[in-house]
C-alpha cells in the first residue's frame, strides 16, 4: 500500500477512446475493412499452405473455380441466396436492436408448415397448393418470432435466450415430422415424388394424359433456382426500400435508438417490437417454404443449413443494409463451395470439407475485429514529460 | 421395471455429468457478464483434442500409461478450450465486439475446427474410431463403493472420476462465489461492471479468466462427453451431437438461475426428460416421441425465463450486465 | 516544479479532452491536507471530470497529479484506492443485489476469505465513529438514496480514504440529511482528512467548506478562503463577470388560459410522493417559469402533461384550444395528444435520449414530428429535409452535413436542433426543461430569444430552469416546486432570488398549494 510503489509506475502507454465526434471517413472505413479481409485471406493461405502444402496461388485458383468457376457459379448464387433471404429477415429486427438469434427455427417451422400441406394436401390444384404452402409458412415463421417478442414487449424477458430456445423446439419438431413420415423407410426422400404436388417447378411442368411428365424446353423461367433467387432478391430489395423510406422503417429506427425516444414521439413501442417480429419471422417462414418448395422438395434439420445463425453475423456486419448483405453472403458461400472444391481436389493430403468452417471462422474474425478500429482509436500519451520515478 | 429404471438413471447421470460441467463452465463466464454463445464450438474442440491426443498416444506406444492417457487428454482439451475463451475475451472485452456475434462466429470455427483436426489426425478407414485404453481410465470405477452396495451402486457409483470431480468443482464453484473475494468480485463484474471497475476490480482481467477458465471447463465436458457418454468412441459425426449438447449447457445455466448447486439436479432433470422416449415405453407402455421429449428441457428453460421476469425477483435473475459490453472512458 | 508541502493534492497542467472538447485545459491546483475544499463550477465547468482523473476513472491526456508532493500516477480506480482516494460518485457505483457489507468488501484486497461479519464489525466502528447509521445486511435494491450514499462513503472509509471526493452529494438529500452530511464532513476533517466537495449550490459552499476552489470552461480559475467569499464574489469567479443577464422580458399581451392543471398527483417507483395535488394555470403569451431543486418533480410534470408519465387518480390537465373547445389530456398518449389538435410541444431535458434520435442526421430528427404527415406508407421526407435545412440556417447550427447524426454535435447545436423543431410545430403550449444546460452564453441567450417569440406569437411558455438569475430575469410567473409541491408562485418582475431560493427549500406547510 505504499505510495511510491504506484508512484513508480509509469503512466500507460496508451488508451482506448471512442472515435465520438471524430468519425472515420468511409473510404479509410473501408480501407480497414479491406485490409482486415486481406489478412485473413493471406492468414487462411498460410494455414492451408502448412497443411497440405499447397501453394496460395493453386490454393486461391482452386477457391475461385470452386466459387465461381463453370458449373459452380450457379450453386454459390442459389445457397447465397439463402442466406441472404434470412439476413434480409433479420435486417429489421436487428435495427430495432432485437436480438433475434432464432432465425434458424423460424425458418426450419416455416419449412415445415409448407411441407405439412405438402404432405396432407398434395390433391389440390397447384396454384392452390403452393400459395397455401406459402401463406402457413409467414405464419408459422411468424408465429416462431412473436411468442419471444411477446414475452419482451410485454414483460422484458431476455430476447437472445428465448430465441435462442426456440432454434431446439423447432428443430426437435422438424425431427418429430421427419421421423413420422418417414415411417420404416431409412431416409423420407422427397415429398410427393411421383405428382411433384407443391413443388414449385409444378407450374410449369406439363404431364401427359397418363401422368407422365413431358420433358419441355428448358429454360431459364423453368428453373426453380431461377425464381428462388429472384424472389429472394426483390424480397431484398424491397427491405431496403421498407427500412429506408416507409413509415414502419422510421419507427423501427426510432425503437432501436431509444425506446424513450420513440414513446416521446408517441410511437408504441410494444407494437413496433411485435410487428418487427412478425416480418421477421414471416420472412424466414418464407425463407423456409422456398426452400422446401423449390429446393429440397422434403424437410431436414439441415434445410436452414445453419445459415440461421450465420446469418446473424451477416445482418450485423452488414449494418441493416440489405445490399451489403448481399455481398458478405456470396462471399460467406464462396468460400464455403471454394473449399468444397479444395476438399474435393485434396482430400487425399487431408484436407476435408471441415476446413471451410475455419477458414470462415478466420475471415469472420477478421474482418469483424476490424470493426473495433473503426469505431475506436488508441490513443497514445501527448505529454513527453515522463513522470519522474521517486 | 427397476431394472429400467435403473438403467434410465443410470443413462441419466452419465448425460448429467458432462452437462453439469459444460454448463458450470458457461455459467463461470455468464457471471462475468459475458454470454459465450460460443460454447457448443468450445466444447467440440474440447473432445476432438482430447480424443485426438489420446488416440495418437495410445497407438504410438505398446503399454499406454493410465496416468498419462489422463492428464493427456485433460490438459490438451482443457488448453485447447481455453484458446477459444481467449479468443472470445480479446474481440469482446479487448476488441468490444458484439457477444452474440462472436459467440456465433466462435461455434461455427469451433465445430468446423474439430471436424478438421478429427478428419486430419484420425485416418481410419471409416473414420471411427476408439481409443480402449482411454476408455478404461476414464470410466474406472471406485473400488467397493461401485459393486458392495446393491442398487445404489448402480445408480450412484457407476461413474468415472469425472462425474464425482463435477460435483466437486460444482460445490466448489458455489463455495467459490459465496465465500470468497475473487468471487464477490466476480460476480460484481457481472452485475455492474462500473461499479466493480470504480471498486478497484480490474473487469478486463476478470473477465478474460472467466472467459478462459470457463471455457476450458467446456471443454473438459467436452472429453468427458467422449469418454464417459460416448463410451470412448469417436466419429466426425459425433461432433454435431456434442454441439447440440453445448446449447443445452446453454439452456441448463438459465434454468439452474445462474446457481452453480442448482446445476446438479437441473442437469438431471434436463437428462431424464431428454432421455425418457428410450425408457418410458418399457416402463409404463407409453410411447414417446424421441423428439418431442428431446424438446422438454427447451420449453422448461422458456417457462423458467418467463417466470423468473414475472416475478421480479431480484435474486433469480441472471447477471444484470450479461451480453453487454463495458468500456470505462464512454460517457 | 514546486509542490507545497501541505498539500494532499495538487494538479499540475492537467488537460483532458473528449473528441475535440476540452473537459479540462491545463489545471493547476493545490488541496490542503484536512480542509474541506468545495469544488465550484457551474455545469460543465469540468469539475467532475477533473475528480475522475483523480479517482482513476479517466486518464488525463497530459499533466501530472502529485499527492502529499510526490507525483502519482492513478491509471485505475485501484491506483486511487491503494492512495487513498475515496470518491462518491453522483450516481452510486453499487452492486443493487448485494448487501451493504459484500458492496464494502468489495475489490478490498485483503487475504483470506471472505468474512462478512469481521466487515460487519468494521461498518458498526465506522458508522459509531462518526455518527452513521447503516444495517451491513440490507440488500442495496431495498435502500433509500441517503442510504446508499452513506454505504458509499462508509465504503470509501473502511478503505482507508484519507481524501474524499464527493460528487454533488447534496442533490439527492432532504435538507435535514444535508445538514447531517455536513457534520459527519466536519468530523472527518477533525480526523485530518482532506475533503473536496462537487457542488454547484452556493449557500452550501458557505457553509461547510474551508476554501473554494473555482473551475470555469474546464479551467482553473482560482481559489478563496470561505471566510473571505460571498455569493457575490464566487458567483463573479464562477461566471467570470458580473451577472447581467439582460433578457429583454415585455408585458406579456393579452394572456388567455391555455392549460389548467388540477391535482396533479404522481408517485414514485417505491409509492413514494413525487407530485402532490399540483395545480396552476398557464396562459397564452407568457413565460411560467418552474422552480426547484434538482428532481424534486418538474420532470414528472412536464411528462404528465405530455402524456408520458402514468398519474394518479383525480389528477387533471386541461387544454383550451384556441378555438374554444376544452381537452382533458390525462389518460392520452402522445400520439392521442396530437391527433386531438392539441399543439404541444415538449423539450425534455434528456434531449439524445428522448427528444432526439442521436443516431440519425438532422432531417431524421425533423422527421420525428412529421414522419407520419403523408397518407400513403411511406414516411414524409422532403418537408423534413427543407425544416432541417431552415432550421440550420436559422439557428446557426453548426454540422458538417443534414445527415450527420445529431449525437456528434456539440450540445448547443444539439439544443438548437431541439427547439428548432419544437418550435416550428407552431404549438400553443411549449414546455421546456433545461433548455439552457451546458450551453455557452451566445446559445443560451438564441435560445432566450427564441422562447420570447413564442411569447409574442402567443404561446404559452413553461420554462423549467435551474439558474435563478435566468428565472427571475425572463420569466413572467415563478411556480416554485419543493418536495413535490406547489409552494408558491410568485411575479418574476417583483420577486427576488433569494424569495424563490427559500421557497425551494423550505416547504410551507402540507396543504401549500393555494398560492395562486
Amino acid at each position: 500500500m505504499s505510495n511510491t510503489s504506484v508512484a513508480a509506475k509509469k503512466p500507460p502507454l496508451f488508451h482506448i477512446v471512442g472515435r465520438g465526434r471524430g468519425q472515420l471517413p468511409f473510404y479509410q472505413a473501408w480501407g480497414i475493412r479491406l485490409g482486415a479481409f486481406a489478412l485473413a485471406l493471406i492468414l487462411n493461405a498460410v494455414f492451408v499452405y502448412l497443411v497440405v502444402g499447397v501453394d496460395p496461388i493453386t490454393f486461391y485458383q482452386t477457391m475461385l473455380k470452386g466459387a465461381f468457376g463453370k458449373g459452380f457459379l450457379w450453386p454459390t448464387i442459389k445457397t447465397s441466396a439463402k442466406l441472404l433471404c434470412i439476413a434480409v429477415a433479420l435486417a429489421p429486427a436487428f435495427k430495432m436492436r432485437f436480438w433475434n438469434i432464432g432465425a434458424e427455427g423460424q425458418v426450419l417451422v416455416g419449412g415445415i408448415a409448407a411441407a405439412v400441406v405438402m404432405f396432407y394436401f398434395s390433391d389440390l390444384p397447384a396454384v392452390v397448393i403452393l400459395l397455401l404452402m406459402m401463406i402457413v409458412s409467414l405464419v408459422a415463421g411468424a408465429l416462431w418470432g412473436v411468442i419471444p417478442a411477446f414475452f419482451k414487449a410485454k414483460m422484458n424477458v431476455n430476447e437472445t435466450l428465448f430465441t435462442l430456445m426456440m432454434n431446439y423446439i423447432a428443430m426437435n419438431l422438424v425431427n418429430f415430422f421427419y421421423d413420422l413420415w418417414k415411417g420404416p423407410k431409412t431416409a423420407l426422400g422427397k415429398i410427393n415424388q411421383s405428382t411433384h404436388a407443391g413443388w414449385l417447378s409444378s407450374l410449369w411442368e406439363k404431364r401427359d394424359a397418363n401422368g407422365y411428365l413431358i420433358r419441355g424446353e428448358e429454360s431459364l423461367f423453368t428453373n426453380s433456382d431461377f425464381w428462388f433467387v429472384v424472389i429472394i432478391c426483390v424480397v431484398a430489395v424491397l427491405m431496403y426500400f421498407y427500412l429506408k423510406y416507409t413509415k414502419q422503417g422510421y419507427e423501427i429506427a426510432v425503437v432501436g435508438e431509444s425506446s424513450n425516444t420513440a414513446r416521446y414521439a408517441g410511437i408504441s413501442v410494444k407494437k413496433v417490437i411485435l410487428r418487427t417480429m412478425i416480418l421477421s419471422g414471416a420472412i424466414c417462414g418464407l425463407c423456409g417454404f422456398l426452400v422446401v418448395s423449390a429446393q429440397s422438395n422434403t424437410v431436414s434439420v439441415s434445410m436452414a443449413g445453419g445459415y440461421g445463425f450465420t446469418a446473424i453475423i451477416v445482418a450485423w456486419l452488414s449494418k441493416f443494409n440489405t445490399f451489403t448483405m448481399a455481398g458478405v453472403s456470396v462471399l460467406i458461400v464462396a468460400l464455403e463451395q471454394g473449399a468444397a472444391q479444395m476438399a474435393n481436389e485434396y482430400n487425399f493430403m487431408g484436407f476435408s470439407v471441415a476446413a471451410a468452417d475455419v477458414m470462415i471462422g478466420i475471415m469472420l474474425l477478421f474482418i469483424v475485429g476490424s470493426e473495433f478500429f473503426i469505431h475506436y482509436k488508441v490513443m497514445f500519451r501527448k505529454s513527453s514529460k515522463e513522470v519522474a520515478a521517486v | 421395471m427397476m431394472d429400467i429404471l435403473v438403467s434410465w438413471l443410470q443413462q441419466g447421470f452419465k448425460f448429467a455429468g458432462f452437462l453439469a460441467l459444460a454448463a458450470l463452465g458457461e455459467m463461470i463466464i455468464e457471471k462475468s457478464g459475458s454470454l459465450n454463445l460460443g460454447t457448443p464450438g468450445t466444447m467440440c474442440v474440447g473432445a476432438a483434442s482430447g480424443f485426438i491426443s489420446v488416440f495418437l498416444y495410445a497407438n504410438s506406444v505398446a503399454a499406454p500409461n493410465p496416468l498419462v492417457l489422463i492428464l493427456l487428454a485433460l490438459t490438451v482439451a482443457f488448453l485447447s478450450a481455453m484458446l477459444m475463451g481467449l479468443v472470445f475475451g480479446f474481440f469482446t472485452v479487448t476488441l468490444r465486439i458484439n457477444q452474440n456475434v462472436i459467440g456465433l462466429i466462435m461455434t461455427i470455427f469451433g465445430t468446423g475446427l474439430a471436424k478438421f483436426l478429427s478428419d486430419f489426425f484420425v485416418k481410419t478407414e471409416s473414420g471411427n474410431a476408439r481409443c480402449q485404453a482411454a476408455f478404461e481410465v476414464f470410466t474406472a470405477k471406485i473400488p467397493f463403493l461401485s459393486d458392495s452396495l446393491g442398487i445404489v451402486s448402480k445408480v450412484l457409483f457407476n461413474y468415472g472420476f469425472l462425474f464425482y470431480l463435477t460435483i466437486v468443482i460444482a460445490i466448489g464453484a458455489w463455495l467459490f462465489f459465496k465465500k470468497t473475494r475473487t468471487g464477490l468480485n466476480l460476480r460484481a463484474v457481472g452485475e455492474n461492471p462500473a461499479t466493480a471497475d470504480a471498486a478497484g476490480i480490474s473487469v478486463t482481467r476478470y473477465k478474460y479468466l472467466a472467459s478462459c477458465i470457463g471455457s476450458g471447463l467446456v471443454g473438459v465436458a467436452g472429453i468427458f462427453c467422449t469418454m464417459e457418454f460416448k463410451s470412448g468412441a469417436w466419429a466426425v459425426a459425433d461432433i454435431d451431437s456434442i454441439e447440440a449438447f453445448g446449447w443445452l449447457a446453454v439452456a441448463l445455466v438459465i434454468f439452474a438461475l445462474w446457481k452453480p448447486i442448482n446445476l446438479l439436479w437441473g442437469s438431471l432433470v434436463f437428462s431424464i426428460c431428454y432421455w425418457a422416449y428410450m425408457y418410458l415405453p418399457q416402463m409404463l407402455g407409453i410411447t414417446v416421441s424421441d423428439d418431442l421429449a428431446q424438446m422438454l428441457p427447451y420449453i422448461i428453460t422458456i417457462l423458467v425465463l418467463i417466470v423468473i421476469n414475472l416475478r421480479k425477483s431480484r435474486e433469480n435473475q441472471g447477471p444484470a450486465a450479461l451480453g453487454l459490453a463495458y468500456f470505462r472512458e464512454e460517457r | 516544479m514546486t509542490i507545497p508541502n501541505n498539500t494532499a493534492v495538487a494538479f499540475r497542467g492537467v488537460t483532458k479532452t473528449f473528441g475535440e472538447v476540452y473537459a479540462n485545459r491545463d489545471v493547476s491546483m493545490d488541496i490542503y491536507k484536512g480542509e474541506i475544499l468545495s469544488l465550484l463550477g457551474e455545469n460543465g465547468s469540468g469539475k467532475t471530470t477533473l475528480m475522475n482523473m483523480l479517482s482513476g476513472i479517466y486518464c488525463p491526456d497530459a499533466g501530472e497529479i502529485y499527492l502529499d508532493g510526490k507525483p502519482v500516477a492513478i491509471r485505475s480506480p485501484q491506483d486511487a484506492h491503494h492512495l487513498g482516494i475515496g470518491m462518491i460518485h453522483q450516481h452510486f457505483k453499487l452492486v443493487d443485489v448485494f448487501t451493504a457489507a459484500e458492496n464494502v468488501l468489495l475489490g478490498v484486497k485483503e487475504k483470506g476469505l471472505l468474512d462478512l461479519s469481521a466487515a460487519s464489525e468494521a461498518i458498526r466502528r465506522i458508522c459509531a465513529t462518526y455518527g452513521f447509521e447503516l444495517d451491513p445486511s440490507m440488500k442495496v435494491y431495498d435502500m433509500s438514496v441517503s442510504q446508499k450514499q452513506t454505504l458509499e462513503i462508509v465504503k470509501a472509509l473502511y478503505r482507508g480514504a484519507n481524501v474524499l471526493v464527493l460528487d454533488e452529494p447534496t442533490a439527492v438529500l432532504t435538507p435535514q440529511e444535508t445538514e447531517k452530511l455536513f457534520t459527519v464532513l466536519r468530523e472527518m476533517r477533525k480526523d485530518g482528512k482532506t475533503v473536496i466537495i462537487i457542488t454547484h449550490k452556493l449557500h452550501e459552499v458557505l457553509a461547510v467548506s474551508d476554501r473554494v476552489a473555482i473551475l470555469r470552461k474546464g479551467e482553473y480559475v482560482g481559489a478563496i478562503n470561505t471566510c473571505e467569499a460571498d455569493e457575490q464574489i464566487l458567483t463573479e469567479m464562477m461566471v467570470g463577470q458580473k451577472v447581467e443577464l439582460n433578457i429583454e422580458r415585455r408585458e406579456p399581451v393579452n394572456p388567455v388560459l391555455r392549460l389548467q392543471v388540477k391535482n396533479l398527483s404522481v408517485k414514485g417507483h417505491e409509492g413514494e410522493d413525487v407530485l402532490k395535488n399540483i395545480s396552476f394555470e398557464l396562459y397564452g403569451g407568457e413565460i411560467l417559469g418552474i422552480a426547484g431543486i434538482s428532481g424534486c418533480g418538474q420532470k414528472e410534470l412536464l411528462e404528465s402533461i405530455a402524456g408520458l408519465q402514468h398519474v394518479e387518480q383525480g389528477s387533471s390537465v386541461s387544454y383550451d384550444t384556441p378555438d374554444g373547445k376544452t381537452e382533458e389530456l390525462i389518460g392520452k398518449d402522445p400520439k392521442q395528444i396530437k391527433s386531438m389538435g392539441v399543439a404541444l410541444s415538449f423539450v425534455p431535458e434528456d434531449r439524445l435520449g428522448m427528444g432526439l434520435v442521436g443516431g440519425m442526421g438532422m432531417v431524421g430528427n425533423m422527421q420525428l414530428r412529421n414522419y407520419t404527415m403523408r397518407k400513403s406508407i411511406l414516411a414524409e421526407i422532403k418537408h423534413s429535409r427543407e425544416l432541417a435545412q431552415q432550421i440550420r440556417e436559422e439557428l446557426g447550427v453548426v454540422t458538417p452535413s443534414l445527415n450527420t447524426p445529431v449525437r456528434r454535435l456539440s450540445g448547443g447545436n444539439v439544443q438548437k436542433v431541439l427547439v428548432g423543431r419544437e418550435i416550428a410545430s407552431a404549438p400553443a403550449v411549449l414546455m421546456t426543461a433545461y433548455a439552457v444546460r451546458g450551453l455557452d452564453i451566445g446559445a443560451s441567450y438564441t435560445i432566450y430569444n427564441l422562447l420570447n417569440k413564442q411569447k409574442e406569437k402567443g404561446v404559452a411558455v413553461l420554462f423549467v430552469g435551474e439558474d435563478l438569475d435566468v428565472l427571475v430575469a425572463l420569466c413572467d410567473r415563478i411556480l416554485v416546486l419543493c418536495d413535490g409541491h406547489v409552494n408558491g408562485i410568485v411575479d418574476g418582475r417583483t420577486t427576488t432570488k433569494e424569495e424563490v431560493g427559500y421557497l425551494m427549500t423550505n416547504l410551507k406547510s402540507e396543504g401549500g398549494t393555494n398560492h395562486e
